[in-house]
């Protein structure tokens, strides 16, 4: 479960172009349930993930994470609740690696190495044996029906392909925790729907599920449970699916 | 396997397929760069072997050479120098040697002539050096004429040709026999042109030297190492000028290094938002400079060293030769023995990989701590 209590985060903070992104949000991630982030562009979505996803840290506020694996080591009570908001950035990106799995908008992979590579990337750092990663990725690749394209170039890849690779980078490090920043805002509807059917196996498969997006395909999808509407960077409405 | 150690393969693996996407920029770099390590370490390797094989010949050299001075200028020692010095305490013995130098107008190149009545055995015979062999295409039997100073002809047969090893101090040496040598010189009897003088005992050396020239005022005394200094002072000169040389190259090189590994272009600086976006830390992010860094330089060090090596050895090094031997017309032909200078190495190897290195990963500093967010936004 995620906590965020009270959290603000403004930009260019004392500057003439002060912006605050994320005003004053509190709010209870569930475990193992997809939440979506709703609202137009500039509402304060993105910023809100990649706060939650460890990637920033709010100007105020704080974040707790309880049940985390990966940050129960950081703990200081023993009721499994950790304050992340105050972590160093090591330790922070400790929990971010193993904890969070992310799904960027624009793809984000790396032109030029191969799609093997580009989803084996998130694991090189942690020091696990190239073997076993390489397993792990062309799992992940045939779970996707992409493995004839391992050794491509990943700019030759369709834009639905490389969606599909990005996710399975996304999953490389076996994370609780998928955060998606408007994963369909390059696919029309037919690869939309076979996102979400991606989206379906992984929250079958126990993921808790974040996803900004402002695609009806997305929020008006039967396997969101929490629909959050932001604007402003205030949360307006907050429904929950039965 | 420890898991800082996979961590690192998995770095260095993922920083090969990095640069082998920027072949072109990549390889133009590695190749200057190699070429500069090739000329710097081919020039340490060569006055470096020049400078043992001067010692290595200069070690049967006698202790003292004893010179006599005339108005600063080196003038002719009397013979019986050589016995007052021969009964300096001290002293194992003294020999008068008689040497000069003849002009060749065939070929327009100086012949250093030795007198030796062992070596050269019998009247008009001579032993030559290989330099002086090779240029004239002489071989054993054949005859050299030499002009004497009153321009009468010498005909010297030839006994046999010095092995090519002692070129770099023998190319251009005829030996002969004391009586030819004052025949072709008109050499005056009783006077030598210097004498050389063993000690055996090398702590008293410099003692002997004080009595010999408090013995013979005009005398000067010069010692073996002092021999030697000066030998290892021509190397290092002309390898000075050669660095020189090379200056404007090297210089030329470090602008274009500079350029390259400080420059991060946005491509690169997006990529280093993606990797700190997917989990990669700031230190992941610098560890990936650094092996790039590492691997450019050190493959060209290690090429380059490699190449120089063979260059020097086993080729010879065409490319130096002919300024660090000598400017003589005899140009000295011999095959340098490997010998490497471990310290001299490490300096080259200090002042080319590590700033190279260190050039490559302090830019990305920057772009390394700044919010892995910002690649969500790009």
């Amino acid at each position: 479960m995620i906590e965020l209590s009270s959290v603000t985060k403004t930009f260019n903070s004392g500057k003439p172009n002060q912006f605050t992104a994320v005003d004053n949000v509190s709010l209870t991630i569930e475990p193992q349930k997809v939440t979506v982030l709703k609202g137009p562009s500039g509402s304060g979505k993105t910023s809100l993930l990649t706060v939650i996803g460890c990637m920033a840290r709010p100007t105020s506020g704080r974040i707790f994470l309880r049940g985390i694996e990966a940050a129960l080591k950081y703990q200081h009570e023993s009721d499994g609740l950790v304050e992340i908001t105050s972590l160093p950035e090591s330790f922070l990106n400790d929990i971010r690696r193993a904890t969070f799995g992310f799904i960027f908008q624009q793809f984000n992979l790396i032109k030029g190495i191969s799609v093997l590579e580009n989803v084996m990337l998130p694991a090189y750092p942690s020091g696990e044996r190239r073997n076993d990663i390489r397993c792990r990725a062309l799992e992940l690749l045939e779970m996707f029906g992409i493995t004839r394209h391992a050794g491509q170039r990943v700019e030759l890849l369709s834009g639905g392909e490389q969606q599909r690779v990005a996710i399975a980078r996304a999953l490389i490090n076996n994370p609780s925790i998928i955060i998606a920043d408007e994963p369909t805002a390059h696919l029309d509807s037919k690869l939309s729907y076979e996102f979400m059917a991606i989206i379906e196996k992984l929250k079958n498969a126990g993921k808790t599920i974040i996803i900004a997006s402002h695609d009806p395909i997305v929020f008006d999808s039967m396997l969101t449970d929490m629909l959050i509407e932001m604007r402003d960077g205030s949360i307006v409405e907050s429904r929950r699916r039965s | 396997m420890n898991i800082h150690f996979e961590r690192h393969l998995n770095i260095l693996d993922f920083t090969l397929s990095s640069l082998l996407r920027r072949k072109g920029k990549n390889f133009s770099l590695l190749t200057m760069y190699l070429l500069v390590i090739f000329m710097l370490a081919s020039l340490v390797f060569f006055v470096t072997a020049l400078k043992r094989e001067a010692a290595i010949l200069l070690r049967d050299a006698p202790d003292m050479v004893v010179q006599r001075l005339v108005a600063g200028r080196q003038d002719l020692v009397p013979a019986q120098y050589a016995e007052s010095i021969a009964s300096i305490r001290g002293v194992n013995g003294v020999r008068p040697r008689l040497w000069g130098y003849y002009y060749d107008g065939l070929n327009g190149a100086n012949y250093t002539i030795v007198a030796d009545d062992y070596m050269a055995s019998s009247p008009e015979s001579a032993v030559i050096g290989n330099g002086l062999a090779r240029s004239r295409s002489m071989v054993v039997g054949d005859l050299l004429p030499l002009i004497s100073y009153d321009k009468a002809p010498l005909m010297l047969q030839i006994r046999s040709i010095l092995p090519g090893e002692s070129d770099l101090m023998a190319a251009d040496l005829i030996v002969i026999t004391s009586e030819d040598f004052r025949t072709l010189f008109k050499f005056p009897a009783g006077l030598a042109t210097d004498l050389a003088v063993d000690v055996g005992n090398p702590k008293e050396l410099a003692t002997v030297a004080s009595k010999i020239a408090q013995q013979f005022p005009d005398s000067r005394p010069i010692l073996k190492s002092e021999i030697l200094r000066t030998y290892q002072a021509i190397f290092d000169w002309r390898g000075g000028m050669v660095v020189i040389i090379l200056a404007s190259a090297l210089l030329s090189f470090i602008i274009f290094a500079w350029d390259k590994a400080t420059g991060l272009s946005a491509e690169e600086r997006k990529e280093i938002g993606i990797l700190k976006s997917i989990g990669w830390s700031t230190s992941d992010v610098l560890l990936l400079k650094f092996w790039e860094g590492v691997v450019i330089s050190l493959t060209a060090f290690l090429l380059g060293v490699v190449l120089a090596y063979g260059h020097v050895f086993f080729l010879s090094a065409p490319i130096f030769a002919q300024a660090l031997k000598g400017w003589s017309v005899i140009y000295p032909d011999f095959r340098l023995s490997p010998n490497v200078d471990g310290y001299q190495l490490a300096v080259l190897f200090f002042l080319t990989v590590v700033p190279y290195t260190a050039a490559t990963v302090i830019p990305c500093w920057r772009a390394a701590t700044t919010d892995p967010d910002s690649a969500m936004r790009s």
